[in-house]
């Protein structure tokens, strides 16, 4: 029997602001542990929480940027528990009135549809410290302790593992878009919680649900509801139940197993903060918002595609990421081909950036390198080829690509007599093909332009140098 | 240098009638002396003399010092003095240094005080009695066969007995006011967020506020306008203006209207309190007062529901204590086990009870009954106060039902021990200002407090009122033996 899963995500979002939620420690990744920590994060006797405004304004970002309702007034909540990780016993949090509730995201399906995925809510929370385990002991880092989060829970809308990756990637982008987080899942600045039910068929009430935890890379994401969705079948096919639980899942195995059931949940005994003052928005602070938003993906990708006529896939890989659609059009200003341009950023520019693992205004090539190449292209002044050596000149030395074209006399050779004389000597030097393809064999063009080309050391122009073989083999 | 009040002690330091050096070995003798009866003293700051000394160098220099520069006093065991221990009177937290400065320490010490030392207190600021402390169970100077009153048992009874020129205590349901009654002292609960509160170790955040204990109404107003300070370290302070409450005392009450509420003179009001107080009311009549009786009708519950606000949020607030980074750490094999051990030993049986009870009224299945409850209800007390002070100017009652008791008696009875503040609990539950001094001696010979509640940020007008009596009645503030 065959099922239709039914999935919901929980993602916690790490916010890049300067200091932490209810401290001025730094909010820097990678510190030496127990270094970014003082007396209020470390949860000492007599501390008290102050909220830092920039998590305010970060977390209405996203709301406003996640279509949610804004709530004028929000209250903080203590979720109380024990564990080495949290200092204080009990995490800051929200519970019963969150800041952004009610929104959605549209994502794009495989056939090219759209399906719209509702947000419940969006809470601010601070982040517990960390555990590493070594061998014989648990050391504990409070560098992350106070780390502000956003939790953006998901409606149950999602109904195969692609959409939920689907969704995810464009949570992070749109979250990367208003620089709220740098959505690093490798760095846990992204961390995603999976509730996964399946049902027979989609009119039927959701089935009971597992939560899967510690799913940190989109892949992983993925193959976690793959296999839990498979575990769930597999249950119900052998004429099972499928418990209430959270479960864990291991990267390395790449199952899931559970980690404790309904009846070992914990109760958190949430209460209204009495440290934290409830959180009250002004109209005006929550519209200087809105005026600050920038264009967001979907905006973006439509725009592109009207204002550049651009494919929808090209527009879809320029908007995936604020920075490549800020470069397009800066290149595109300079010199107006959007559709090559794309192409090359698409192509020789992606290949560097996986070679450098750079970020696309590290990789050597401005916008505007960029586009003198293009432009140096449809002028006729250099040929594709020939493009693709200055492109990487131009990244290693950073010099203007048409000085590098004028210093190694790279400009493509249009003129007729000289072009005609290297055809004649590629001819006279290959008379057995000379004869083939007379004789008809119009395969052999590919080898003649190619023996022109390396005759010519690649800066024939093949617009000029066509018709000329053309005329000399008739 | 007993008795002088601390403008008194600034002039005279001034016009170097004595030294700071002199004048803080006065205190370190008189608490060698007496402390060993008393036990207010839960850490003596040894170093403190060699402060007094260079503050006496600077002010031979010349220097421009703070107005009580060089003046020593002490701070209940759960406001945090940077590098002192602060134990709560816990065994959880013997051992612990803060290595932070709060704020009420911190405006003290720009006012120039030096830190004798910390006072004893019940565990955690729970209990009335002193008796929950884990080591120094403070007893009452005035007859120390008899407690001091708690939780700031420590500071009442080192201010009665001159052991210091003041001390902070603290208030979260009468932890002030009721042993300042016990111990013949002049005690103020700020309005809740007049005080900061960063520094102050949390029993119940809702509730617990920071105030002076002292001998006298004019060192209390002083010490006010000095702590009561906008503090942006606590999001639950209020940014009001600081205040001189020292201007208010002009003695002149009258036409100041004065509320008696018939729920505070209920049956376990002792005569001897009673009558007492009623003298009070009468010679605010004398001085022009109107006296009007209210009502407060939703003042009998507000034990009940003091007891659910306060130990849910003290259930919470004293989970950081589980052994991991400071204070007392129980041998275990594995980590739950010394979670639990740790707790197990480190707190005493009050402070476990609160901790459980608060538990409960948070859990699953309970919140609504109980903790939601309890939040309305204290809607309603507050309205009472609301309704009232639209009569009124202040309202007067008794502080403690009675006058203090011996050491023992009540420690099996925890309902008992809680009655101690009927009269005092619903004043944190409003969040108002309010104000215990001595009015009289029992049949037993043991001081009795008189209490002025007063509206939010309104006490400057309580000062006033007290000063006036304080003026009139002029009752002694120290056991003749101690002088």
């Amino acid at each position: 029997m065959s099922y239709e899963p039914v999935i919901g995500l929980e993602v916690h979002v790490q916010m890049s602001t300067d200091s932490k939620i209810f401290c001025t420690c730094s909010n820097k990744f990678g510190s030496e542990p127990n270094t970014n920590v003082c007396p209020v994060c470390l949860g000492m006797p007599g501390v008290l929480p102050v909220l830092n405004e920039k998590v305010v304004e970060y977390t209405v970002k996203a709301g406003l940027a996640l279509n949610c309702q804004i709530r004028k007034k929000s209250v903080f909540a203590r979720k109380n528990y024990f564990y080495p990780d949290l200092p204080k016993a009990y995490q800051i949090s929200q519970y019963e009135l969150p800041i952004c509730e009610h929104g959605y995201i549209d994502i794009e399906l495989e056939d090219g549809t759209q399906k719209r995925i509702g947000i419940t809510r969006i809470h601010i929370e601070e982040d517990a410290g960390k555990l590493n385990h070594e061998a014989g002991c648990s050391l504990v880092d409070l560098n992350r302790t106070g780390t502000p989060l956003m939790e953006i829970v998901s409606e149950p809308d999602l109904r195969s593992a692609e959409e939920a990756k689907a969704y995810l990637m464009k949570l992070k982008t749109i979250l990367e878009y208003i620089e709220v987080s740098d959505c690093n899942m490798e760095e846990g600045s992204m961390r995603c919680d999976a509730n996964v039910s399946i049902r027979p068929d989609s009119n039927a009430p959701f089935g009971t649900r597992a939560e899967i935890k510690n799913v940190n890379s989109f892949r992983n994401v993925e193959r976690a509801i793959k296999y839990e969705q498979k575990r769930q079948e597999k249950v119900l096919n052998e004429g099972g139940k499928i418990v209430q639980e959270t479960r864990l899942f291991n990267a390395d195995t790449g199952i899931t197993a559970s980690m404790r059931g309904k009846e070992d949940a914990h109760d958190y005994r949430y209460f209204p903060d009495p440290d934290l003052v409830p959180i009250v928005l002004e109209d005006k602070f929550i519209d200087d918002l809105k005026e600050w938003m920038p264009e967001l993906p979907d905006a973006k990708r439509a725009r592109f595609m009207s204002e550049y006529g651009l494919s929808g896939m090209d527009a879809d890989f320029l908007v995936s990421a604020k920075a490549y659609g800020q470069y397009f059009e800066q290149a595109v200003k300079a010199h107006n081909n959007p559709k090559a341009v794309c192409n090359w950023i698409m192509g020789e520019l992606m290949r560097r950036l996986n070679d450098k693992q750079c970020t696309i205004f590290e990789a050597g090539i401005s916008p505007e390198n960029l586009a003198e190449i293009v432009k140096l292209i449809d002028e006729g002044k250099i040929s594709g080829n020939i493009a693709k050596q200055v492109f990487d000149e131009t990244a290693e030395t950073g010099k203007n690509p048409s000085e590098i074209v004028a210093e190694k006399g790279l400009v493509q050779n249009s003129n007729e007599d000289e072009l005609e004389a290297i055809v004649k000597q590629v001819l006279d030097a290959n008379p057995a093909e000379t004869e083939r393809f007379k004789g008809g064999e119009v395969k052999l063009q590919g080898f003649f332009m190619g023996q022109i080309m390396k005759a010519s050391k690649g800066k024939a122009n093949p617009a000029v140098v066509a018709p000329l073989l053309k005329k000399l083999t008739s | 240098m007993l008795g002088k009040t601390l403008k008194e002690l600034s002039e005279a330091l001034n016009k170097k009638e004595f030294s700071s050096a002199e004048l803080t070995q006065f205190y370190l003798d008189r608490i060698r002396k007496y402390d060993d009866d008393i036990c207010a003293f839960n850490y003596i700051n040894e170093n403190v003399i060699n402060q007094a000394k260079a503050v006496d160098e600077k002010r031979a220099k010349g220097d421009t010092l703070p107005v009580y520069a060089g003046i020593p006093m002490a701070l209940k065991d759960l406001i945090i003095q940077k590098d002192m221990p602060a134990t709560c009177s816990s065994k959880i937290l013997e051992g612990f240094v803060p290595p932070f400065q709060g704020t009420a320490a911190q405006l003290l010490e720009d006012a120039g005080f030096l830190c004798l030392g910390k006072l004893s207190m019940d565990e955690f600021a729970m209990g009335s009695s002193n008796e929950t402390a884990y080591r120094k169970k403070t007893r009452n100077p005035w007859d120390t066969s008899r407690v001091p009153g708690g939780s700031s048992g420590g500071s009442a009874a080192s201010v009665a007995a001159g052991l210091t020129t003041f001390a902070l205590g603290s208030d979260t349901g009468g932890s002030i006011r009721q042993p300042a009654s016990l111990c013949g002292i002049t005690g103020l609960k700020p309005t809740y967020g007049r005080v900061s509160r960063f520094g102050l170790i949390a029993f119940a955040s809702s509730l617990d506020q920071i105030g002076p204990m002292t001998s006298n109404i004019s060192d209390n107003a002083a010490i006010l306008s000095v702590i009561g300070k906008y503090d942006k370290k606590d999001s639950t302070s209020l940014n009001v203006a600081q205040e001189d409450y020292t201007k208010y005392l002009t003695g002149d009450v009258k036409g100041m209207k004065i509320g008696v509420p018939k729920e505070y003179f209920a049956e376990g009001i002792a005569s001897d309190v009673r009558e007492c107080v009623n003298n009070a009311i009468k010679a605010y009549e004398g001085m022009g007062c109107e006296i009007v009786e209210i009502s407060m009708p939703h003042t009998e519950y507000a034990v009940a529901t003091y007891y659910i606000i306060a130990t849910a949020e003290a259930s919470s607030n004293l989970g950081r204590y589980d052994g991991i980074r400071f204070g007392f750490r129980a041998e275990a094999d594995n980590l739950k086990e010394m979670f639990y051990e740790s707790r197990s030993q480190g707190f005493g049986d009050e402070v476990k009870r609160r901790i459980m009870l608060g538990t409960y009224v948070l859990s699953a299945g309970y919140y609504d009954a109980y903790y939601i409850k309890a939040q309305k209800v204290r809607t309603l007390i507050k309205q009472d106060f609301v309704n009232a002070f639209e009569k009124v100017d202040a309202i007067i009652c008794p502080t403690s039902p009675t006058t203090a008791f011996k050491a023992g008696e009540k420690m099996s009875d925890p309902l008992q021990m809680y009655l101690s503040d009927i009269n005092t609990i619903s004043l944190n539950l409003y969040g108002g200002c309010g104000l215990s001094m001595p009015c009289g001696f029992g049949a037993d010979g043991m001081p009795v407090g008189v209490q002025l509640l007063g509206k939010y940020f309104d006490e400057g007008r309580l000062y006033n009122l007290a000063y006036a009596f304080e003026q009139q009645a002029k009752l002694p503030v120290m056991p003749e033996k101690l002088k």
